[in-house]
């Protein structure tokens, strides 16, 4: 036990695990919490007898880095289940939401449950879920694994292992899951088995022997994945006659059937007309209906220990449903509730405001439904001087953040203002006071200040040797200091270096994929304060300081800041009628600035009758434009200009 | 002001003109089934607009009709509707089509202006854009009318024409204003998608003006025909003093006004509705007791807010303050609009200058 903690500890401290076989891994060390649980179980099954179908259900993830191929994977195991026929299948057919369809990445965690039958003739109901790869979406996966007993860890044949390959199979080292490497794109002409066979050994301390060569889009080595999810994943453990445990890992809110409560039983059973009590809070509903996850709400007749699926029971009060809290039945409740999630850290902070003062009220119960589906997202009240009432809102980065805003514009119709993203600072003032600040608003008086420190991380960027260069000259462009290098495999190398949290949260990852031709990738953690000289950036438009543009940077990098800010607001900003002048200023003085010149002719030469109504219903859908624009003074800024302001390039 | 206008539309030309689409047909053989069609048309309205100061024939070309069928159309009108004695009575005419015969006629019909659809005054542009007349025919035209007796011309122009320079817009405009109008309307092209020279510039076969181009264009007619002596009244209108179009300026005032025809619009101060555009789906549905209405709108306090900002800034009249003192940041809008010379400010009135009407379609956007 204290060696595989030991492994956990090493990657925070930067040290490679030791080298192990996933068999081993799943035999030698029984899970602690699973362990305790197991102590009451054993006595209860003396006397009931084994859950009969427990050996029939696998419950597993696939894991791996952003874009290695996990829901392609998942396609080909639904396709290979028949679930779906050739006309309703479309590829990544578990992202379903419009915004993973749009980017092609997959953002939440999709559940399904797969029939299948072995070559014994055995069959087994197989519970896949399918994980996000993006480093912002890592609580997903943490959630996900939470209800598995094994994973399928996927690695690109011809990328090899890559910052989340490594941080995903370290999270499911310490859930104690069952290892199943599978090399994925051995279709591609650039693929390199035998490289990433090595890496396996090398860098993550599997037994390349075990994995199982496979293309997913060409659908080879599926029947042989099948085969091993059933051989090397244990069933559940759980016991169907103790009382019912039943983990919330995610809910949604439908609006006639009230929250939808997607978790895994641990023990006991839940049916229909069941009285069940949220652990945390102690309230009870009455069950309308279970069922599992297919393409679509499978009802069922009953959930059992071991199962993935999905609880309603009329719960019409949102902030009654708590992701991680457990369920029980109240008239024969659990003893103790399950652990839950580990808490989110977010470390990326922005204010929400509405438009318009009215939508207040409509953007908090938006806030509260869109919380049930995104648990990462934490917030609570604020408000500003020039935008009214609104939220601050953590993320867990800047891909997160912009998933938020997007889906809470779509799916819950919201339009509001977002303001320019920033981590958290802390000021020590004079009278040894630390003020601790994640909103530009609030930056002291400059006067009080005696030192002011930001977030460092440590970031790890996995690279070809051939573009050391190139990351090197963009660590350093982005404060990066403290250079340390690994090279786990030959042509490859591991580079480490303490930057601020600030310089990474908006496009760095995008950066660094383009300088290493997609080949590089990087993950961080957090790595304490340290001091620095950060000043308060403000931006002016006609003249008009505008708040929610404000930025918190370090004094080295003010001008940069200001000017890269100044011209991005230039292209954000539509053009009006009239000329704008654009200011950046530090406590006062200019030190950056652009005009974005006026329209230089806007009208059509003839009004008469049917024109008339041809010119209004433009000007209504002008209107509603307008609507998702902020005013200041007598020019409109876009809603979305307030976080693409720090993107450096404009696509 | 409150006196409603009567407008009917003449679905016919005799060719087509390039830049045009408005609707109109070339073949004339429907014209003594129109003129049924709107006599029965005319008489669902009776008294529900009258009396109007102001009648427009405009089309289309209402002089491809003949003489006789013109008659019978204005006496029809006069005798289904009520006219107020000062009525403005216009007519758009083709030059080609102004006969010595057919410019009395419409002196005895009571047609007291006359609106003609010179377009250039030069030869070359005349045919690219197939224009029936050459210049000096519509001079010759115009020459006619007046010693005919009518005191009060207008004069169509268009400008910006692919290939059009400047300085040939300009001599046209110099030559036309040769001809003393009283009101000239200048409009600059506007390609439209199914006019053939839309079709022309989306094959790429014509080259649309810049929009530096199109102001200077602009600018220049303000600015020449400012100098004249006449009123730059609306974006594409001018006239001498006293020498308004009352019946256009329902359109921008938010008069009622009726339109019969195909294609035409009304509007009586809440509703506004249109007929078909088709003629012959026009001449069906009233052979058949039933109305050629296409469709219509209610409009809401907000439409017609809207409406009023959008007409407003069109025309030198402007718009009053106290309607929009409502609209959001209005001291900085109306501050940054005087400092960047879009419009002026003048007894409780928002007036856009020249420059504010270059931006016209804009402005309104900013008081919503
Ligand atoms: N050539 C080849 N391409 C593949 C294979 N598997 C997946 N891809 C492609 O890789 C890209 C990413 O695939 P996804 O299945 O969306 O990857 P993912 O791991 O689910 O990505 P995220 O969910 O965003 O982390 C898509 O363009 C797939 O078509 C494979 O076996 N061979
Ligand atoms: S411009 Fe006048 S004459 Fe020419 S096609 Fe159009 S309506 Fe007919
Ligand atoms: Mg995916």
């Amino acid at each position: 036990m204290g060696s595989l903690l030991e492994n956990v500890f090493c990657k925070v401290g930067g040290k490679k695990p030791s080298k192990r076989t996933t068999g081993k891994l799943h035999n030698e060390f029984q899970p602690v919490r699973q362990s305790k649980i197991f102590f009451y179980k054993s006595i209860l099954w003396m006397n009931q007898g084994l859950e009969r179908h427990m050996s029939q259900i696998r419950n597993f993830s696939i894991i791996a880095h952003i874009d290695h191929g996990k829901s392609t994977l998942a396609d080909r195991f639904i396709q290979y289940a028949g679930l779906v026929n050739e006309r309703q299948f479309r590829d990544q057919i578990l992202d379903s939401m419009d915004l993973e369809r749009e980017r092609g990445i997959t953002i939440k965690s999709h559940t399904i449950t797969l029939p299948y039958t072995d070559e014994a003739g055995e069959s087994y109901a197989l519970n896949l879920i399918d994980t996000p790869g993006h480093v912002d979406f890592s609580y997903e996966v943490s959630r996900a694994l939470a209800s598995c007993e094994g994973v399928l860890l996927l690695v690109d044949a011809s990328q090899g292992v890559q910052a989340q390959t490594l941080s995903n199979l370290f999270m499911a080292m310490e859930h104690d899951l069952n290892i199943i490497p599978v090399i994925n794109k051995i279709d591609l002409p650039s693929a390199d088995v035998q490289m990433v066979k090595d890496q396996l050994d090398s860098e993550l301390g599997l037994d390349p022997d075990t994995a199982i060569l496979c293309s997913a889009k060409e659908g080879t080595g599926i029947v042989e994945i099948l085969q091993a999810i059933v051989k090397q994943i244990p069933g559940p453990a759980e016991n169907a006659e103790s009382p019912l445990k039943a983990l919330i890992f995610d809910a949604r809110y439908d609006p006639f059937r009230g929250v939808i409560v997607s978790c895994r039983l641990f023990d006991g059973r839940v049916k229909p007309g069941d009285v069940i009590r949220f652990m945390s809070h102690g309230r009870t509903y009455r069950v309308e209906e279970v069922g599992l996850f297919r393409l679509t709400r499978e009802p069922a007749k009953n959930l059992s220990a071991g199962e993935v699926g999905y609880i309603i029971a009329g719960v019409k009060t949102v902030s009654d449903t708590r992701i991680g809290d457990t369920i029980t039945l109240d008239s024969n409740p659990a003893f103790e509730a399950l652990p839950g999630f580990k808490e989110v850290r977010p470390v990326v902070f922005s204010s929400l405001y509405p438009i318009s003062s009215e939508d207040y009220e409509s953007l908090v119960v938006a806030l509260e439904k869109y919380k049930l589906n995104d648990a990462a997202l934490v917030y609570q009240k604020d408000s500003s001087a020039a935008l009214g009432q609104g939220f601050r809102c953590g993320f867990l980065g800047l891909l997160h953040l912009e998933i938020v805003q997007e889906r809470l514009e779509r799916e819950y119709d919201q339009s509001f203002i977002m303001t320019v993203p920033s981590v958290q600072y802390q000021f020590t003032l004079s009278g040894d006071r630390v003020l601790t600040v994640d909103n530009p608003q609030y930056y002291p008086d400059p006067t009080t200040i005696v030192t002011s420190a930001e977030p460092f991380i440590r970031a790890t960027i996995f690279t070809p040797e051939r573009h050391l260069g190139a990351v090197m000259k963009l660590c350093m462009e982005r404060r990066g200091v403290n250079a340390r290098f690994n090279s786990p495999a030959p042509g490859r190398l591991e580079v480490i270096y303490d930057m601020p949290l600030a310089e990474v949260i908006v496009d760095f990852h995008d950066k660094l994929k383009s300088i290493t031709q997609g080949y590089g990738s990087f993950d961080y953690e957090l790595a304490g304060y340290r001091e620095g000289n950060l000043v308060k950036l403000d931006f002016l438009v006609n003249g008009e300081k505008v708040d929610a543009l404000s930025l918190i940077v370090h004094a080295d990098r003010a001008r940069q800041w200001a000017v890269q800010v100044c011209d991005r607001l230039k292209e954000e900003i539509p053009r009006h009628q009239f000329k704008i002048a654009i200011q950046g200023a530090i406590g006062g003085k200019i030190i950056a600035r652009s005009t974005l010149s006026s329209f230089r002719k806007d009208v059509t030469a003839k009004c008469y009758g049917g024109d008339i109504t041809r010119k209004r219903k433009l000007l209504e859908k002008q209107k509603k434009g307008k609507k998702r624009m902020k005013m200041v003074g007598s020019v409109q800024i876009p809603q979305g200009a307030f976080v693409a302001v720090l993107k450096a390039d404009y696509e | 002001m409150n006196n409603s206008g009567l407008y009917v539309h003449i679905p016919f030309c005799r060719s087509r003109c390039t830049y045009c689409d408005f609707y109109s047909q070339t073949d004339l053989s429907l014209a003594p089934e129109w003129l049924a069609a709107m006599k029965v048309e005319a008489s669902l309205y009776k008294d529900r607009f009258a009396p109007f100061d102001s009648l427009y024939l405009g089309g289309g070309t209402p002089t491809a009709l003949t003489k006789c069928r013109l008659k019978k159309l204005v006496h029809t009108l006069y005798r289904e509707f009520c006219f107020k004695e000062d009525l403005e009575f216009t007519v758009e005419a083709n030059p080609d089509d102004l006969s010595q015969d057919y410019v009395a006629l419409l002196k005895d019909l009571g047609v007291n202006r006359v609106s003609v659809g010179v377009q250039s005054l030069d030869d070359n542009e005349l045919s690219f854009i197939r224009r029936r007349h050459n210049a000096s025919q519509a001079e010759k035209a115009f020459e006619r009318l007046r010693k005919t007796g009518f005191q009060t011309l207008s004069v169509d122009l268009i400008y910006a024409l692919p290939g059009q320079t400047l300085n040939t817009w300009l001599k046209t405009l110099h030559r036309a204003v040769r001809l003393h109008p009283e009101h000239l309307s200048c409009y600059q092209l506007t390609l439209e998608k199914h006019s053939p020279l839309g079709i022309m510039a989306t094959r790429g076969k014509i080259k649309k003006a810049g929009i530096e181009e199109e102001r200077r264009f602009f600018l220049a007619t303000s600015s020449f025909l400012e100098e004249e002596g006449y009123l730059h009244y609306e974006v594409s209108n001018f006239a001498l003093h006293g020498q308004l179009c009352r019946h256009n300026l329902k359109y921008w005032e938010g008069s009622p006004y009726l339109g019969l025809g195909p294609a035409a619009h009304s509007f009586d101060g809440t509703a506004r509705w249109w007929n078909t555009r088709s003629i012959k789906r026009y001449l069906r549905r009233l052979s058949e007791g039933g109305s050629p209405r296409a469709g219509k709108e209610t409009l809401s306090p907000e439409a017609r807010y809207m409406e009023h900002l959008l007409l407003g800034f069109r025309t030198r009249l402007g718009v009053e303050i106290d309607r929009i003192k409502h609209a959001p940041e209005l001291e900085a809008i109306l501050e940054r609009l005087q400092k960047s010379g879009l419009a002026i400010i003048r007894k409780g009135r928002v007036i856009p200058t020249t420059e504010g009407f270059l931006h016209a379609d804009g402005l309104p956007l900013l008081f919503l």
